[in-house]
This record gives C-alpha cells, structure tokens and sequence, in this order.
C-alpha cells in the first residue's frame, strides 16, 4: 500500500467514526423507544428534522451557535416528544383495533404531518446556518511536521461527535445510575414486573418517548452545521436510525452505539471506494446482511459473551 | 388485612374467575392451592392490579383497592413475587434488588434492607455485581424474593415460588418463608406443591375452575378426603 493509499483509508476511516457517533446518537433514541414501546417510531427522523428548524431559526434570528442550539432544541423535542406519547400514541394503545401495531401507523402519519407543516411554513428550500467554522479543519502536519502522510480532522465534524460522545455518556449514566434510569431499562426488559415493582409504566412510557426525542433532536442541531435542511430530509434518517436499531438488535443501547459507528465506517468506505451515491446502498447491504447472519444483532454478540451462551 | 369479596374476573370473554371470597389476616400465613388453570395466578394479579375484577371488591386494610394502579398498592405495603420470578436479567443482583425499593420510605432504607436481604440469602451477597440471567434457578428464586422484601411490604404474595427448583432448594424457600412470617410479614401464597404448603400454612383456600370449593386450616385440608384423592395422590 503506497502512502497515498493509506492516506485515503485513514481518511475515510475518521470521517466514518466521526459520521458514525452522529449516528449513534440518532440510532440509540430510536432504540430507547423500541426497547420500552417495543414499537419502531417511524416519525424519528421528522423530529430530527423539527429540531433542525428550531436551531435553524435560533442562528437566523438571534445569531445562536447550532451547538449552543441543543440546549434549547433537546428539551424543546424532549416535551414534544412526551405530548406526543401521552396525548396520541397512548389514546391509541388502548383502543382495540383490527391492525395489532398501529401505533407504527400513527407515527407513519406523524412523520407526515411534519413534514408538510415544515413544507408550509419554511417552504422546501434548502437552508444551512453558515457559521465561519464550517470548513475549517485540523491537518496532521500542523502538529507532525515530518509527518508522511497528510490527513485532516474537520472542526465542525470533529465538535459535532465530541458532544455525541458525551451526550452518550450521559445518557449511560443516567440508564444505569439513576433509580429513573433503571426503571426505565427494567421495563423495557419486563414491564409486568415493573409494575408490579412500583414502576408506573405508562409514566416510564411517556419519559422514554420525550428522552428518545430529544437524543435524536440534540443529533439534529449537531448535524445541522455540517449538513443542509429542507423538510423531507427526515425519511432518510428515521431509516438510518432503523437500520442501526436492527443492527444493534432491537432494544439494546450499547449495541445501537455499535451499530451507529458500524454503518457509518462502513458507508464511508462505501462512498470512497465504490461511489459517493452508493453510500446509501452500502446502508442497506450491511441491513439485510445483519438480518439473514445476525437476526439478534450486535446485542446478541455481546449477550453471548456476558451469559457466556 | 386483605379481604377479597365475590370477585369475577375475566380474560376477554372467558370467565377465569366466579364469586371469589377470602380474606387473609394479620400474620397469617395463607395458601392458595389448585391445579394449573385453575385461577390462581390470577388472583394475584387481580390483587396487586394488573387485572381488574368485573364485579365485587378488593379491601387491603380497610380501603377498597381494586381500581388502584400498582404502584399506589407497592405505596400502601403490598408486595407481589411473580410466577417464573421475572427478574431484570440484563440488571445485576443489586439492580433487581434496587428495582424493589423504588418509592418512599423504602427507598430511604435502601441500604438497610439490602443487608436484611444479605442476612437471609448470604449466597446473593457474593453474587451482587452479577447479571441475573447468569445466576441459577434457585439463586434467581432468592433475588426474586428478595426484590419481593426491599419494599418492606406488610402482605407479600408468592406466585408458585418452588416452581422448576430441586427438592433441597424447595425446602430451604419454605423455611424462609417461614422465618419471613416470624419477622411479621404477612403471606399469601399460590402453590402446586401442595404437601409442603400446607405443612407451613395456617389456613388454606382449595381453587377449582375458578371457584373456591373448600377452605379451612392447613391441617384439615391436608386430611381432606377430596384433597388427598385429587392433589395428594393418596
């Protein structure tokens, strides 16, 4: 391998983790709400797309970093997200319907709703926050000078999947610290006997759905510096984030983080060694491919080295 | 302390329950007996409201409970160890342990209760950092148990706690049972191991088909002609 060679596998291996934490972090809110709900919101990349506007509005208007953004458009997403769990998706749970999962159905809807409320209001214009970091970057040689190969960490990208990172963390700590935490993971393992430990799931329920929310609206204002918005984007990434839930094997957060980093590494590789435009396809191979070798995903692989089974 | 009077309790369209009356008192231990299907499971689960009984009512204390929601019942000092145990088995001991001490006081005597659980199952101790779905069946009975016991209940319920577990193991739960009495907790226990549970038991309740047939002290249904015949196999 010459060194220009490596040069460009490296390259694409660092963009590919950097687009991968994104990932992640859209991936684990879905997954939060699958493990709990043990339903796929399909309006997820819809509400990543709210936030977007909601930080988009916030930079036109008031000049606000989309970084600082998160602190306004998580908790917006995150009360959103609960109304839309107390007041549309548990009115539906209860009623007896012909269809067994058509609470699936309403956020097929919802997801519609949105974004045509989006087309009407900002109309479907493309739009960015152009902030003056957008293209800058770090470059090896600036530390190495001798360095061989030249490679290059790109500002926005690089802030966009530390606060990734840390958002993650957070939310570790939280799932697994907190008495809320573990009352959440407790009923999405066994609700019954969250129940009967005290737990009032439907509150659990309608926590989940705000927490699943926000993540995936945090992920929004971090993708928007570095991404452009108009308002059909969200299909494209409520599949992405369907993909990593699979991957991850339905439910599992640490798996949905390994999924997230997966799929992104891999689309990367995709789009540099095949083809810009097949990186969606690369999305989809590694999908089916999880489905017929890996139907439990990466949850599975790590559950057999925990239970040694 | 629990007085269940003339419940009917249906799954869908199918009756499971008929005209259900029993009451368990202050420190008794009290056993459910009857065959699979029979309805007694269900009890229990109309107690703690997970189900909801159609017709008659449910007093714990004085208070009728029976449109409660569980928690406000985990709350007033009910404690219900579920049938096949359903622990958190991605959660370690001490997790499961947590998940039983969630509200109120409870959850301020946290650690204490944890070590009175410690006292009573020294094996769960050792194993406290450990995912239950690694643990044995009869390990994950004691944190079943246990979990059942952080909520420093007045009545705890047992639903078929010797179900899959070997003879010794079946023995040494009843014992504690026992001593949990004796620490002033009140039991109502749902058994198939019908011997064993009315040796332990102070008054009995025989469930066929959803209706009680027979009720008395553990001795007398244990020399209960019927009883001996159907569930002794003597």
């Amino acid at each position: 391998m010459t060194s220009a060679q490596l040069e460009v596998l490296l390259q694409t291996l660092i963009a590919g983790v950097l687009l991968g934490g994104l990932y992640a972090l859209i991936g684990v809110g879905m997954t939060l709400i699958m493990g709990v709900m043990k339903i796929i919101n399909l309006a997820h990349g819809e509400l990543m797309m709210v936030a977007m506007y909601i930080a988009y509005l916030l930079f036109s208007l008031f000049h606000l970093d989309p970084y600082l953004s998160v602190f306004i458009a998580a908790p917006l997403l995150f009360l959103l997200g609960m109304a839309i769990q107390k007041f549309l998706i548990n009115p539906v749970l209860k009623v007896e319907s012909i269809l067994p999962e058509n609470q699936v159905i309403l956020t097929v809807g919802l997801g519609m709703v949105l974004a045509n409320l989006a087309t009407m209001i900002f109309t479907s214009d493309y739009l960015s926050t152009p902030v003056d970091y957008a293209t800058k970057a770090w470059y090896l040689s600036d530390f190495w000078r001798s360095s061989p190969i030249e490679l290059s960490l790109s500002y926005p990208w690089s802030v966009s999947f530390l606060i990734a990172v840390v958002i993650t963390l957070c939310l570790g700590f939280f799932l697994t610290k907190t008495d809320l935490g573990k009352s959440i993971r407790a009923t999405a393992q066994d609700s019954e006997a969250a129940l009967l430990m005290g737990v009032n799931v439907d509150r659990m329920r309608v926590i989940t759905f705000g927490l699943g929310s926000g993540l995936v609206g945090a992920a929004g204002c971090l993708l928007i510096p570095i991404y452009y918005l108009y308002p059909d984007l969200g299909g494209q990434f409520t599949l992405i984030a369907f993909v990593i839930t699979i991957l991850g094997g339905l439910g599992s957060t640490v798996g949905a983080i390994i999924g997230g980093i997966v799929l992104g590494v891999f689309e990367s590789l995709t789009a540099t060694y095949i083809g810009m435009g097949w990186a969606p396809v690369g999305r989809f191979v590694i999908f089916v491919a999880a489905l017929i070798f890996l139907p439990g995903g990466i949850a599975s692989l790590l559950q057999r080295k925990r239970f040694g089974r | 302390m629990l007085q269940v009077k003339h419940i009917d309790v249906f799954y869908g369209d199918v009756q499971v329950l008929h005209d259900v009356s029993f009451e368990v008192r202050e420190h008794e231990i009290v056993a459910l007996i009857g065959t699979n299907g029979a309805g007694k499971s269900t009890i229990l689960r109309t107690i703690s409201g997970i189900m909801r009984p159609e017709a008659g009512e449910i007093l714990f204390g004085d208070v009728p409970i029976h449109n409660l929601e569980p928690y406000k019942l985990v709350d007033a000092g009910m404690s219900h160890v579920p049938e096949g145990r359903r622990l958190f088995v991605e959660m370690t001991v001490e997790e499961n342990l947590d998940m039983g001490s969630l509200r109120g006081k409870a959850k301020a005597e946290r650690e204490k209760t944890r070590e009175v659980v410690f006292d009573l199952f020294p094996r769960l101790k050792e194993r406290r950092k450990q995912l239950c779905g690694t643990l044995s069946g009869g390990e994950q009975q004691m944190v079943a148990i246990g979990r059942g016991l952080m909520s420093k209940p007045k009545l705890i319920m047992f639903d078929e706690p010797s179900l899959g577990l070997a003879p010794i193991l079946v023995k040494e739960i009843f014992n504690i049972i026992e001593k949990i009495r004796q620490e002033g907790v009140t039991v109502l226990i749902v058994e198939q191991n019908v011997k064993q549970t009315l040796s332990i038991s102070d008054r009995a309740y025989v469930l066929e088909t959803g209706r009680i047939v027979l009720e008395g002290a553990g001795e007398t249904i244990m020399n209960d002609e019927h009883v001996k015949t159907a569930y002794l196999g003597v």
